[in-house]
């Protein structure tokens, strides 16, 4: 976030050539506030992802304006994807999603790195194999 | 049939039957010149077309085939794209007799088997002479739970041995429909045909002419529930509860206990005064094979389409056996957040089996089997943050039943959490908890 209040200010310089000092520090000013705003929202919202491995299910809890905590038994668990997006991969992230039978149980973790998210699905898929339980 | 190595053949006329609308449109192409008494001869493209039509459809029965392989269902179809289909039988969740009305003529009927697990499938074994039908059925029914087939002698009394719980009175189905909400859609359009018809009889035809898709599919809806749920009975059997209905397509359905996802009891406003309900059972199997209306692809059966609340409990007695006498209510808080569903709201639970209503205009109560639960969701909303409120979702199979501890005090909210949470597990690991389970994988 500090990179796009950076980019604010830039653009404001840019402003700045063209609409005397006043607007441009205004513009400036504005950006800043802006941004750390939006620094404060994603900051919330990232540490809002959490996720626990307990001994018979997973945890897994989002959200800020809608709090939500899935509790994912891991005998439950169907498959597990890994997938990474074009954004994704860039930073060497992907996203672990596991799936039940149920269409609404939507449990993912995404922004996990890479190695680690391997090792999560590994992980979640023996445990799955080794409690998995029927219909 | 040839029986290479237990491979059969469907019956040669399932292509007839298979065709469906196509074939009654081919005997309605060809009737007027048979009836005009002109020779067939006349009429080449039409006598083409139906040359071709058949030849089409006796490839496609003459590739077809399939047999029971230790605990396998294997079908093998296609003939440029050769298809080879391998159904578990340990996954059966029910067995369907269907019997569209062409195939009542030609004595044929469709065997279909809902698939659980991963796969969610159906396969569907379409059509096989109707005698076979019903002794096919229970053999695979048998396999299903695990037991060697000894011959065929016990089939017989496995048919016989039931016993009728109920039948849907027609009336009662009728007027059922004529008051819930597909019917009142469907008497509104016809009314409003109607009264246009009575006062501008120049606007009615454009009415007509323009709306039809809209007449056609609200009365099509009508007329499919009517169709589906005609004369449904409900008979105790061995192998679970058996459901048959149907006018002109007949269906026979196996709901293998401790194969119910799920419960729902819908109670809609109108049917509340006269002390009716609907009562649904959640299979998991899920229809997805090409061919099947949006109707048939909904996984969810109604038991009763229409009955007393009485008649509901004795039905859920044999479904859900041990479920929740009481349902607590919301702390009077939830009425700010949910003020049409405040009355409606409330859950409870006993060791095995937790329980959910809710609605606006209707009542849904949802019954699910704490084995049954997928997953569970604790979720909060920024209304029901600033009211110290939140929800637990218990999710089964599927996408259909919805059981949501709605609107709960945030400490109770998080212990029926834990304590769900807990129950689940526990079922989960001993499933003897309801009978016919020892065949999950």
């Amino acid at each position: 976030m500090a990179a796009a209040t950076l980019a604010a200010l830039v653009a404001a310089g840019a402003l700045a050539a063209f609409a005397g000092v006043v607007a441009a520090l205004a513009c400036a000013g504005a950006a800043v506030v802006v941004g750390l705003a939006a620094e404060h929202i994603v900051q919330r919202r990232f540490s809002a992802w959490r996720y626990a491995e307990r001994e018979d299910d997973l945890l897994v809890a989002r959200g800020v304006l809608f709090s939500r905590l899935s509790v994912v038994p891991y005998g439950r668990m169907q498959f597990i994807d890994v997938t990474a997006g074009p954004l994704e991969r860039s930073f060497r992230l992907a996203t672990v999603r596991m799936h039940t039978a149920a269409a609404a149980s939507d449990a993912r973790i995404p922004g996990l790195d890479r190695e680690d998210a391997a090792r999560l699905r590994d992980r979640l898929a023996e445990l799955g194999e080794a409690q998995a339980a029927g219909l | 049939m040839s029986a290479t190595d237990g491979w059969q053949r469907m019956h040669p006329l399932s292509p007839v039957v298979r065709g469906g609308r196509a074939t009654i449109a081919v005997a309605v192409i060809l009737l007027p010149t048979v009836v005009r008494g002109g020779s067939l001869g006349d009429s080449y493209v039409q006598l083409a077309l139906v040359a071709v039509l058949t030849a089409f459809g006796f490839l496609s029965w003459l590739v077809t085939r399939w047999r029971i392989d230790g605990d396998d269902l294997q079908i093998e179809t296609g003939l440029l794209r050769r298809q080879s289909l391998r159904f578990p039988l340990s996954q059966v969740q029910a067995v369907d007799i269907v019997r569209p009305g062409l195939a009542r003529i030609f004595r044929v009927a469709e065997l279909r088997l809902r698939m659980g697990g991963a796969s969610g499938s159906t396969a569907r074994l379409a059509y096989l002479p109707e005698r076979e039908v019903e002794p096919l059925r229970v053999r695979l029914l048998a396999l299903a739970r695990g037991e060697e087939q000894d011959g065929d002698a016990e089939t017989p009394d496995a048919v016989v041995a039931e016993h009728v719980l109920t039948t849907v009175p027609t009336g009662r189905l009728v007027a059922s429909i004529l008051i819930s909400d597909v019917g009142i859609v469907a008497e509104a359009v016809v009314a409003g045909l109607i009264v246009t018809a009575l006062l501008a009889p120049a606007a009615a035809t454009g009415v007509v002419s323009g709306g039809t898709v809209w007449i056609v599919s609200a009365l099509t809806l009508v007329w499919r529930r009517f169709n589906q749920e005609y004369r449904l009975t409900v008979a105790e059997g061995p192998d679970g509860l058996h459901v048959r209905s149907g006018l002109v397509a007949l269906t026979a359905e196996t709901i293998r206990p401790g194969r119910v996802q799920a419960v729902r009891m819908v109670e809609p406003l109108l049917w509340r005064l006269l002390g009716w309900c609907r009562l649904e059972v959640d299979l998991a199997g899920r229809q997805r094979a090409k061919g099947e209306g949006e109707a048939q692809r909904r996984a969810l059966r109604a038991v009763l389409p229409v009955g007393s609340r009485s008649l509901a409990e004795e039905l859920l007695d044999r479904v859900v056996p041990d479920r929740p006498r009481e349902q607590s209510r919301p702390p009077r808080r939830a009425r700010w957040k949910s003020p049409l569903r405040y009355r409606m709201i409330a859950w409870g639970r006993t060791e095995t089996c937790v329980a959910t209503t809710s609605g606006r205009l209707r009542r849904v109560t949802c019954w699910v089997p704490l084995q049954k639960v997928q997953s569970l969701r604790r979720v909060q909303g920024p209304v029901q943050r600033s009211l110290h409120l939140a929800s637990v979702h218990v999710d089964t199979a599927g996408r259909n039943v919805h059981a949501t501890l709605r609107d709960r005090d945030v400490d109770e909210a998080d212990r029926a959490l834990a304590q769900l949470t807990a129950l689940a597990r526990e079922a989960r690991r001993d499933p003897s908890g309801s009978a016919g389970e020892a065949t999950d994988q």
